[in-house]
């Protein structure tokens, strides 16, 4: 299986997961809560990136 | 009295013409060098073409304006970009590829050389055009709303929206791509500068970030959620997917991903562009915090100009003013040239048998000034939300989408004919939803909408006009 299947992790977070996360509160680093779900999932999805980056094959050559 | 906002502005405007000015004289311009740059920008330009192009005015007066006036639904502008780079890692190396293969230089380019017809060229590339005049009217309407605000009033909308016009058309008549990257250099640093500062000082001013949203939670109930005007759930879904995959459908982006060295860039980039994401924040914030420090606005796309010149001293209000200048300059003179570029290249020239390379060069200059005259004539009538005239391009632009995809991953399942249909379908779909005023229905973005029924046309229609098969084989492998 290809490591390019990480992707669908912050796919799934950030158009699933965003269903439960539709709150004001709790106030979170300064956020409202869906404001600072989103940014995890950024970043989330920055890391999952690297890691693909990392392992992909074709960007060995 | 207040003199110091404007002369710093102006400033702005003068030392971008003239970095525009230098980076023409290093090299000798035909359309090519005009467009593409040569194909010698390196990993940093790339870097910044792409990262400049997040930092807009829609981003910067828009994303703020629709914090204070619509709240919630703002963080879909947080992770369209996110799924957008995620894309792009599949999506854009195969574009590129193929492009540098065929020796590509603009987007109907490489419709023509898919499908081997001039006249799909021509459609996408009167779409793309009629994309950009939105986006042109977001980016002149900021542009004139910061010469507006920083003259406190005396210089009226209609003549401020009719200088930013002249300052963008004057800028691309005189620097092309390479004064867009140098005059990019500059505002990507001041325009990081500044949003870091007001996204932090407005929150402190009106009592801190955590006190900030629990007094506007308070004042108005579900105003921080999904669902805020209709926008809930799946609105978010849908505008998100919608331009996350249509971000990269932009002729000028589509253009810029040829001018990368090499396709591995890409790939990199979607790493660390997400998280250029997260300067956004900022911006919003001082959109919130707008909401407490002057409320009740008329036009929500004011909101972080006028708490900037409610709080700080008239010379930072200037500054601020001066990086939300170029904020529209660089991304605006790129549409504006890629309107251009298109008209002259792309419709004019394969319309009009034989043009030579200088006829086709003056009637890109021409439509340059043309496009900004129609575009100012909008801005004039329409005092729409940044955001919405940036969704109604996008709207447009996604209708490349189905095709694109199809014809990097499965050339065998799009016909020369199915991908006219899907196009015209989609297209039309939006227009009509634009003509009758609708941008959500049944809850889902109408462009998405259009996207899907386009999808399906193109499937079904290819279905039955299969393309000969010699040219199918010539698919790009990702």
């Amino acid at each position: 299986m290809s490591v390019r299947w990480l992707t669908i992790i912050p796919m799934i977070g950030i158009f699933i997961g965003v269903i439960f996360a539709n709150h004001a509160t709790p106030i979170v680093l300064g956020m409202p809560f869906l404001f600072f779900y989103m940014v995890v999932w950024i970043v989330l999805t920055s890391v999952c990136m690297a890691i693909v980056y990392k392992f992909d094959p074709t960007n060995k050559e | 009295m207040h003199k110091s906002p404007m002369v710093i502005i102006f400033a702005t405007i003068l030392i971008s013409l003239i970095l525009g000015m230098l980076a023409r004289r290093k090299k000798k311009m035909d359309l090519e060098q005009w467009s593409v740059g040569g194909r010698g920008f390196g990993v940093m330009f790339v870097f910044l073409l792409l990262a400049g192009e997040i930092y807009t005015t829609f981003t910067f007066l828009g994303g703020s304006g629709w914090a204070y006036g619509t709240g919630g639904p703002t963080v879909y502008i947080l992770a369209y970009g996110a799924v957008a780079y995620l894309f792009s890692y599949f999506l854009l190396p195969p574009i590129w590829r193929y492009a540098k293969e065929h020796n590509l230089i603009s987007q109907p380019d490489f419709f023509i050389k898919m499908f081997d017809s001039k006249w799909l060229g021509i459609l996408v590339a009167v779409v793309g055009v009629v994309a950009i005049i939105p986006y042109l009217q977001s980016q002149m309407t900021g542009l004139g709303l910061i010469v507006e605000t920083a003259s406190y009033g005396t210089i009226s909308q209609p003549i401020s929206i009719g200088i930013a016009m002249i300052v963008l058309a004057v800028y691309v008549t005189i620097s092309g791509i390479h004064g867009t990257a140098w005059t990019a250099v500059l505002k990507d640093i001041l325009i990081v500068i500044v949003v870091l500062f007001i996204g932090i000082a407005l929150p402190i001013h009106v009592g801190g970030f955590h006190d900030m949203f629990t007094k506007i939670n308070q004042e108005k109930p579900g105003f921080l959620t999904l669902g805020n005007g209709g926008m809930g759930i799946p609105w978010f879904i849908s505008t998100v997917a919608m331009t996350g995959l249509g971000f990269y459908m932009w002729p000028h982006a589509f253009g810029a991903v040829y001018t990368a060295k090499h396709e591995r860039i890409f790939r990199r980039n979607a790493i660390f562009l997400p998280l250029y994401q997260l300067v956004l924040l900022f911006v919003f914030f001082a959109g919130f915090a707008a909401i407490l420090v002057v409320p009740n606005l008329q036009n929500s796309n004011l909101a972080l100009l006028a708490a900037v010149q409610k709080v700080f001293p008239a010379w930072v209000a200037g500054i601020i003013g001066g990086a939300g200048v170029l904020t529209a300059i660089v991304p605006g003179s790129l549409m504006l040239m890629s309107a251009g570029t298109l008209i002259a290249e792309n419709i004019y020239r394969p319309l009009s048998k034989g043009a030579t390379d200088a006829k086709v060069q003056i009637v890109a200059r021409v439509f340059v000034w043309i496009v900004a005259a129609v575009t100012f004539l909008f801005s004039l009538q329409s005092n729409a939300a940044i955001v919405s005239l940036l969704l109604m391009g996008y709207d447009f632009v996604s209708q490349f989408f189905p095709t694109v995809l199809l014809a990097i991953f499965a050339r065998g399942a799009v016909s020369k004919v199915g991908a006219f249909a899907g196009i015209l379908v989609g297209v039309g779909l939006v227009v009509y939803f634009t003509l009758s005023g609708q941008s959500i229905l049944w809850g889902v973005n109408i462009g998405f909408w259009s996207m899907l029924g386009n999808m399906i046309v193109v499937l079904i229609v290819s279905a039955l006009t299969r393309d000969a098969s010699s040219k199918v084989r010539e698919t790009v492998t990702a």
